[in-house]
């Protein structure tokens, strides 16, 4: 960060719920900043053009591309990456049905896929599995062949669901 | 060679679906690949690189690059002064030339993305500026680009000692009397077959972060590699140093698929970077590097002809290999890897008597090729697939029923090519897959959809992939620099906990759990009690890593071997310890008990604080201390996993997509280790080959620019390309390794594309039209589809 080229900027923004303030150039990326500023080496970055996902984060809430996102965007912006997940390192039900249906082989891109289906399924907690594939068509990943990140994101749900009927009844 | 047969009966981890070990740290984001080391007084490197096919580097000037703001270095080949990476076969002069691979090209480029010089910096952002700032002048040469190009008589020259773009030209096998046999034979056949150029594509770059330890007098290098003790090898033959004054660290890798299993320039020059700047350097490569500068595979053309007689059985086969390796020789396989694969296994699962081929390796002004996933075998597999095919219909034969009369069913079965084949299930594999579909109602389907108009086709490919290449297999090559063993040590501490090491390195594999299974089983341990260490060259003396799908084959061999060897360490200080008779003590739920005496004995615990704590205690002429070391090679020709694939498709009118209806595989691996990673590596296999099949093509402009220089251009297929793929499992355990276990690793690589192309092809049956190269895009489906229905529409009824 010591190019002298561009401006710097004091950033804030609350990441996994605490609030931090940095001092970067205006051309950062959220992704470096989460990675190499605030030192969660979680979100990965695998494309940098917004097309693999690897660097998924949920930004207020959604899912969002962090490599093409500048850091500055996300002044007074909730943001929430994958070390959010996991309370006290257990396992989120989500992280669980991954680990279940060997959603993951490298585990490279896994860290996107996770924060985009925790975003999906906080929007769309019906959904089936047909829109769950389209939803998830949106990340790349090399190892799997996609069907049991697919299975993993349905179990899931499906469990989420019973789980809230069960408290409705 | 060992003839120990299956893991043991008290096995319980051997076999099971245990939960991945890896999975925690990857899930909660605490892995940490090479990106995720940031280390105190850290620079950037990014490479400037050439702008051109093929020229002459006339002038590179760096003064405005040290000028950009952040920029600490520039260095070009004449700074760095570091020998080329040279790989090698032991071959005549007219079958084989060896070429050197430059660090940093000096004055010659012969690709696109060819690295001229190293840039470092204080942030990455830094170094990407700096390599903009570049000044390089090209004298501009006339690239080759295509197999044709090579070839052609008067074509320019890649490298000026290699006559005619060829850099290997073999003839491995020519059978007396073949063309007597083609000429009386009933039925010949002809395929051209041509595959894409693909790009492997980890979804993590390649990287590598270089620091000089002082105290340790060494250069430590992290990098995403699958073969760290050949980057050590090789990073010490470059710089001129001792080969113990570099050290090689593989922390986790994000895939790596066979182009990581290669030694790569740029890693070489960090290293030499950081020695010269004595503070660490990083570098990343970016995606766009990754799709145009590093290694790509696949680019293959097969001219095959076949003869068969009048009931389908094959009598011979003439194939001629044209393997387009690019600008380079990769490192240690060198451009041999692909035409010497293809050559001496092409007849793979069949009895095919007669056999001549030419195997021919050319270069090319694109970037170098390095082993993929399969290795030439999905190519093949691919050609001699259609061999059959078109055999079949030329006999008016049913596409299942000529490979039924054609497979191997007798084992061990000595191939014309030399090679003995181990048992597997070659016609059950074949007689479920197809039972599986026609179970389901697919051929019925099929049918339907005729009548209705539309176009559903119904495919197969029947394989075997030699596994666990050993060092004889790789000899026969004529390496250089010979691979094939492995080395595996084992260490139990005070805590009775143990750690294995291996030479072997996981990308995704998940050799931190059937690793485990397998140490575990052998000392009666439990499995959070085991360890994996892996990919460090200094905990180990030397591995030849992970490629070839022979980690679990030969690595895990090793690793049962070393584990057995502490057993008897373990039961020997038992014996002593007890006084009792060696025979009479067994390894049981971590403790060496008596064999009939289950309550009388000593857990491992126990032993080991005598083993370490305790040595007044040890009996005479035992050592302290609990480690074994171990080797295994597969000293015959290895082994044979092998697999039926079976796939129902839809070609679409109107559009020309071709959509998967249904996949079926169904594979033999010998002994799964663990199933559920088994299955892992066939989908992740299969959605790859299908990717070849369908979508993925590496394409260069008539300049030998390349096109695709990013995932809108380079498509890689989503979840919503992919199918659900169901797997049934056959386990024929092979007797050649500690395990049983063959190798996983490639197989469903290997047989989706053929498999693909043969149900494309039967749904395109109508229109008489066969495709024979890969990718199959919709648009040559689309015209196969309006010529049949024109031709429907003039032969109607009026």
């Amino acid at each position: 960060m010591s190019s002298n080229t561009t401006d710097h900027q004091l950033v804030s923004l609350t990441v996994n719920g605490t609030e931090r303030e940095v001092v970067l150039d205006s051309r950062r990326t959220l992704a470096d900043t989460l990675r190499h500023d605030l030192g969660l080496t979680g979100t990965h970055l695998a494309c940098e053009h917004g097309i693999c996902g690897a660097c998924t984060v949920l930004v207020d809430g959604r899912p969002a591309r962090s490599c093409l996102m500048f850091a500055v965007q996300a002044e007074g912006k909730q943001v929430r990456t994958v070390e959010s997940l996991s309370d006290d390192g257990r396992l989120s039900d989500l992280q669980q049905a991954f680990a279940d249906h060997h959603g993951l082989q490298c585990g490279f891109c896994t860290p996107g896929f996770l924060m985009l289906a925790e975003g999906f399924l906080a929007e769309n907690p019906d959904a089936g599995r047909k829109e769950i594939r389209e939803a998830v068509s949106s990340n790349l990943c090399r190892c799997t062949g996609y069907q049991t990140i697919v299975d993993a994101v349905e179990h899931c749900a499906a469990a989420r669901r019973g789980h809230q009927e069960g408290n409705v009844q | 060679m060992s003839h120990t047969h299956p893991a043991p009966s008290t096995a319980t981890l051997v076999g099971s679906a245990v939960p991945r070990r890896e999975d925690p740290r990857l899930l909660t984001g605490r892995g940490r690949f090479v990106d995720d080391i940031d280390v105190p007084r850290m620079l950037h490197a990014q490479f400037v690189r050439a702008s051109v096919a093929s020229g002459r580097l006339t002038s590179l000037d760096l003064s405005a690059v040290r000028e950009v703001p952040g920029v600490v270095a520039a260095f070009t080949a004449d700074d760095l002064e570091l020998n080329a990476i040279t790989a090698g076969l032991h071959r005549p002069p007219e079958e084989y030339v060896p070429t050197g691979m430059p660090v940093l090209a000096r004055d010659r480029v012969r690709f696109v993305g060819e690295p001229v010089a190293i840039v470092i910096a204080e942030d990455p952002y830094a170094a990407e500026d700096g390599i903009e700032a570049a000044k390089a002048v090209y004298d501009v040469l006339p690239p080759v680009l295509t197999e044709d190009a090579a070839l052609a008589p008067d074509a320019p020259l890649v490298h000026e000692e290699a006559p005619g773009n060829t850099l290997l030209d073999v003839s491995l096998f020519a059978t007396e009397g073949i063309d007597r046999i083609f000429a009386d034979a009933p039925c010949t056949v002809r395929v051209e077959s041509r595959t894409g150029r693909q790009n492997a594509l980890p979804l993590e770059t390649r990287g590598a972060l270089a620091q000089w330890d002082a105290r340790e007098e060494q250069l430590v290098v992290h990098t995403c590699t699958q073969i760290p003790h050949q980057v050590r090898t090789v990073m010490a033959n470059c710089m001129g140093l001792d080969e113990r004054a570099v050290r090689v660290v593989v922390p986790d890798m994000g895939g790596g698929f066979g182009i990581k299993c290669v030694v790569g320039r740029e890693e070489i020059a960090v290293g030499a970077a950081a020695l010269r700047l004595g503070r660490p350097v990083k570098w990343i490569e970016d995606r766009k590097d990754a799709l145009t500068a590093s290694f790509l595979a696949r680019e293959q053309h097969y001219g095959l002809r076949a003869a068969f007689d009048a009931d389908g059985h094959i009598l011979a086969l003439d194939a001629d290999v044209v393997c387009d390796m690019g600008a380079y020789s990769c490192y240690p396989f060198t451009v041999g890897i692909e035409p010497l694969m293809a050559s001496s296994e092409m007849p793979g699962v069949y009895r095919v008597p007669a056999y001549r081929v030419r195997g021919r390796a050319i270069t090319t002004n694109k970037a170098p090729t390095a082993p993929y996933r399969g290795v030439s075998r999905p190519q093949y597999v691919m050609a001699v697939e259609r061999v059959f095919e078109r055999a079949a219909r030329e006999l008016g034969l049913d596409p299942v029923e000529i490979r039924r009369r054609n497979v191997i069913t007798e084992f061990p079965y000595t191939g014309v090519n030399n090679i003995t084949y181990d048992p597997g299930s070659y016609l059950e594999s074949l007689d479920l897959c197809e039972k599986s579909l026609r179970d389901e109602g697919w051929y019925t389907r099929q049918a339907e959809a005729a009548e209705q108009g539309r176009h559903l086709g119904i495919g197969y490919s029947c394989f075997s992939e030699r596994t666990g290449y050993g060092t004889a297999a790789f000899a026969q090559r004529k390496m250089k620099v010979v691979p094939g063993f492995d080395l595996a040590e084992v260490r139990m501490d005070t805590t009775g906990a143990l750690t294995v090491t291996t030479g072997t390195i996981s990308h995704g594999q998940s050799h931190e759990t059937t690793m485990a299974q397998i140490a575990a089983d052998e000392l009666g341990l439990e499995l959070h009690k085991v360890k994996l260490h892996q990919g460090d060259t200094e905990r180990i003396t030397y591995g030849w890593g992970t490629f070839a799908s022979r980690s679990i084959a030969i690595g895990g061999s090793a690793v049962r071997r070393a584990a057995g060897k502490l057993g008897e360490r373990l039961r020997a200080l038992t014996a002593g310890l007890l006084d009792v008779p060696y025979e009479d003590t067994v390894l049981d739920k971590g403790r060496v008990r008596l064999r009939d005496d289950p309550e009388r004995g000593l857990s491992h615990v126990e032993l080991a604080e005598v083993a370490y704590l305790r040595a007044d205690l040890l009996p005479a002429g035992t050592e302290p201390g609990l480690t074994a070391t171990a080797s295994f090679d597969t000293l015959s020709d290895g082994t044979f996993s092998n697999a039926t694939h079976g796939v129902v498709v839809e070609l679409h009118e109107g559009t020309g997509q071709v959509e998967i209806l249904r996949y079926i595989c169904v594979e033999d691996c010998g002994v799964a280790i663990n199933p559920t990673v088994v299955e892992g590596q066939c989908r992740g296999g299969i959605a790859q080959g299908i990717a070849g099949a369908l979508y993925e093509q590496v394409t260069y402009d008539a300049q030998g620019d390349p096109e695709c220089t990013g995932f809108m251009e380079y498509k890689m297929p989503t979840a919503a390309e992919i199918p659900d793929i169901t797997i049934h499992h056959l386990e024929t355990p092979s007797l050649i390794t500690e395990t049983g276990a063959k190798g996983a690793g490639e197989g469903g690589t290997i047989g989706a594309p053929a498999a693909v192309l043969n149900a494309v092809n039967d749904a395109l049956r109508p229109t008489g039209v066969e495709l024979e190269n890969t990718p199959v895009r919709p648009e040559q489906i689309q015209l196969a589809l309006e010529q049949a229905a024109h031709e429907h529409k003039e032969s109607a009824p009026a």
